[in-house]
């Protein structure tokens, strides 16, 4: 294959892996926080809608992110009530929240299926977006995606490098030890679910505001699920969520291409290495940490803090 | 300063239990009435059209408990792995396994209606959920993978796998390029009630509840599964086999999801198809919950599913809400089951800040 045909795959990789990305963003602050949340499907559903709504409204496509991101929080803070201060099941409550935003998403746009809304147009950025093949690959996109490379900068800074990245972590990995250290694990729980919860909300509204411009029932179409799926095949790191999201991206684009192109490889198997990678990273890290190799998979996911009980 | 705070109350009796999760049930359906009424939906009329679609006619009850039949299935599939504390949410790609390889059998092998090839097909159903449950089962024994996500990612693959089948090899021809196989021939069908759309599978959702909890509480081995769920470590102590155990109750729990494929294949629709299954994988996970593990409960609560699924089809119609609009109501139950479980393992308490337990330490 030639240049003229790898690098506008590739192009389209980034836009249609940015989505996905967002809600691995969140995902991974979340789960690094101790709290798993299964329903991103809904709650990007949910974002999808309020996106496309407040920009219909307003006419302000800016607005339409911000009323996604609002309403991820929203609609995320029945499953960090729940996980965090009722101490209920993380698996069954994800569940549920992504029943319930499939389920309200669908009723609140049921007038609105096929609208069309002018959203976010794509920003060649100046002097990037003339490198050849670089340029085209990246920086011929629009603001949301360039701010999604700030934020996966921003993320592995903050994770990593910062005091109150380190208490993240360290929430998720011992809350008692945390507890006794003075960190209120219940509140940074909060926090943190909610914050990703939000950013699921804004890949909603990139969908919804971006990426179609226009409002469908069920959008998504089973990237909430994949985000959930590539948060474990990055190890909980932000850069390498963000090289999963652009590989399921590439699959994407390509599958799109080749089913048009009418070509031999059945599309399904595509779709599915996403899945199949993400069970042997499963697999793999799992076997690692059998023989005592940690590899980022916060220690206390799924389980909820009481204070008062021992473990 | 006055705070709330959870602690936690001795095992209620079984009418307190009852009576949590009917609040939970009603709590639920209230929060549902409420956003209807928000969005401009009158809830009392959706209420009754759920009612009147799911049980007002003949036609409406048949199908109600036609669709209880994979709910009850998938829902013991689910209960047995969660007895374990095993979270095997891959229910529905267990279930889909089990149809593909009721349709492999009819299409490669001879289904001659007799009780032989009946019985190949049940057995290559349930062997095929079952392995598809076993596998995760064994990552988690011998190298504790984690079950949830391994069973939700093999949910996608099997989903996947019957995609590419359908649009590919088993595509039938005269599908004007829809994703379904050929009908089957009369010989592969399962029985069905007279002229209703009822089949043999409601047998099995009738018995399998049944023997499942005398299994888990009559018999010794139920009596391992269950102490493996509570306490892992213990059960080590005592000798359990613990790998063997995880790895025979998910192929179990498989093998359930795997026959309920293929009943619904072999026994309602007479040809697998894309979208067979809507989600049965994933309500059977609500159902497990509703009954709080109890399998004898398990086709009642499935029933009262099975009204929500029916009566969203003429919600569909009559007041041209979305099918998912049921969703809604899905999830508010399960949300209001959570907090309930809670409320039965604890009560709130108000305490005073600088009383017997000071609050947080900032």
């Amino acid at each position: 294959m030639s240049v003229d045909i790898i690098t506008p795959i590739l192009a389209a990789a980034i836009r249609s892996g940015t989505p996905v990305l967002y809600a691995v963003m969140g995902e991974i602050l979340s789960e690094r926080s101790g709290v798993m949340n299964l329903g991103l499907e809904g709650v990007m559903l949910i974002g999808a809608f309020a996106g496309f709504s407040a920009t219909q409204a307003t006419g302000d496509p800016a607005v339409g992110i911000a009323a996604s991101f609002l309403a991820g929080a929203l609609v995320t803070s029945i499953h960090a009530f729940l996980c965090v201060t009722m101490g209920a099941n993380q698996v069954v409550s994800g569940l549920a929240l992504a029943m319930f935003g499939e389920g309200m998403s669908a009723m609140l746009g049921r007038n609105h299926i096929g609208q069309t809304i002018a959203g976010i147009k794509p920003f060649r950025v100046p002097l990037l977006g003339d490198i050849p093949i670089i340029g085209q690959i990246f920086f011929s996109h629009d603001v949301m995606v360039y701010a999604s490379y700030i934020l996966v900068a921003a993320l592995c800074f903050f994770i990593f490098r910062t005091r109150p990245g380190l208490n993240l972590r360290a929430v998720g990995e011992n809350p008692r030890a945390s507890d006794a250290m003075g960190l209120s694990v219940a509140r940074m729980r909060y926090a943190y679910t909610l914050a990703g919860g939000g950013l699921a909300g804004v890949a909603g509204g990139y969908l919804s505001v971006v990426y179609s411009q226009m409002w469908v029932e069920g959008m998504t179409a089973g990237r909430g699920w994949i985000a959930v799926a590539l948060v474990i095949f990055s190890i909980w790191h932000p850069l390498r969520g963000a090289l999963g999201c652009y590989m399921f991206g590439g699959v994407d684009a390509l599958q799109m291409r080749m089913q048009a192109a009418g070509t031999s490889v059945p599309a399904p198997i595509l779709l599915m290495m996403p899945y199949a990678m993400t069970l042997a990273v499963l697999v793999f890290i799992s076997i690692r940490k059998r023989q005592g190799i940690l590899l980022g998979a916060p220690a206390s996911l799924g389980r909820p803090f009481r204070r008062e009980e021992r473990e | 300063m006055i705070h709330w705070k959870l602690e936690p109350r001795p095992n209620g009796t079984a009418r307190f239990n009852f009576a949590v999760t009917a609040a939970s049930l009603c709590a639920a359906s209230a929060i549902g009435g409420l956003l209807m009424g928000l969005m401009g939906v009158n809830p009392f009329h959706a209420y009754f059209e759920i009612f009147r679609g799911a049980l007002g006619s003949k036609y409406g009850l048949s199908e109600t408990l036609v669709k209880s039949i994979p709910i009850t299935l998938t829902g013991l599939a689910c209960l047995l792995a969660f007895r374990m504390s095993i979270w095997n949410i891959g229910a529905e790609g267990q279930l889909v396994m089990g149809a593909i390889a009721a349709a492999a059998f009819v299409r490669y092998c001879r289904v001659d209606g007799s009780v032989a090839a009946f019985a190949c097909m049940f057995a290559a159903s349930a062997a095929a959920g079952g392995l598809w449950g076993a596998l995760p089962g064994f990552l988690k024994g011998r190298w504790n993978v984690n079950e949830i996500i391994s069973t939700l990612m093999l949910n996608y693959i099997a989903l996947c796998l019957m995609d590419l089948l359908l649009y590919g090899a088993w595509k039938d021809p005269t599908s004007m390029g829809f994703p379904m196989t050929p009908s089957f021939p009369k010989t592969a069908r399962l029985w069905v009630f007279g002229n209703t759309r009822l089949h043999g599978g409601l047998i099995m959702a009738l018995i399998f509840p049944v023997v499942a909890w005398a299994a888990l509480r009559r018999t010794q081995w139920g009596f391992e599964i269950r102490v493996i769920g509570e306490n892992a470590r213990a059960a080590r102590y005592s000798g359990m086999g613990i790998l063997k155990n995880i790895v025979l109750v998910m192929f179990l729990s498989g093998a359930i999801a795997g026959l309920c494929g293929m009943s619904e294949v072999a026994g309602l629709h007479g040809r697998l198809s894309r979208g067979f299954s809507v989600g049965y994988g994933f309500t059977g996970v609500i159902v497990a919950w509703l009954t709080r593990l109890n399998a004898l409960l398990l086709p009642m609560a499935a029933f009262l599913m099975s009204i929500l699924l029916v009566g969203g089809d003429t919600l569909q119609v009559t007041m041209a809400l979305p099918l998912s609009s049921v969703q809604v109501i899905q999830g508010l139950i399960l949300f209001c089951v959570l907090g309930g479980e809670v409320f039965r393992g604890y009560r709130l308490r108000r305490v005073r800040a600088g009383g017997p337990s000071p609050e947080d330490g900032e």
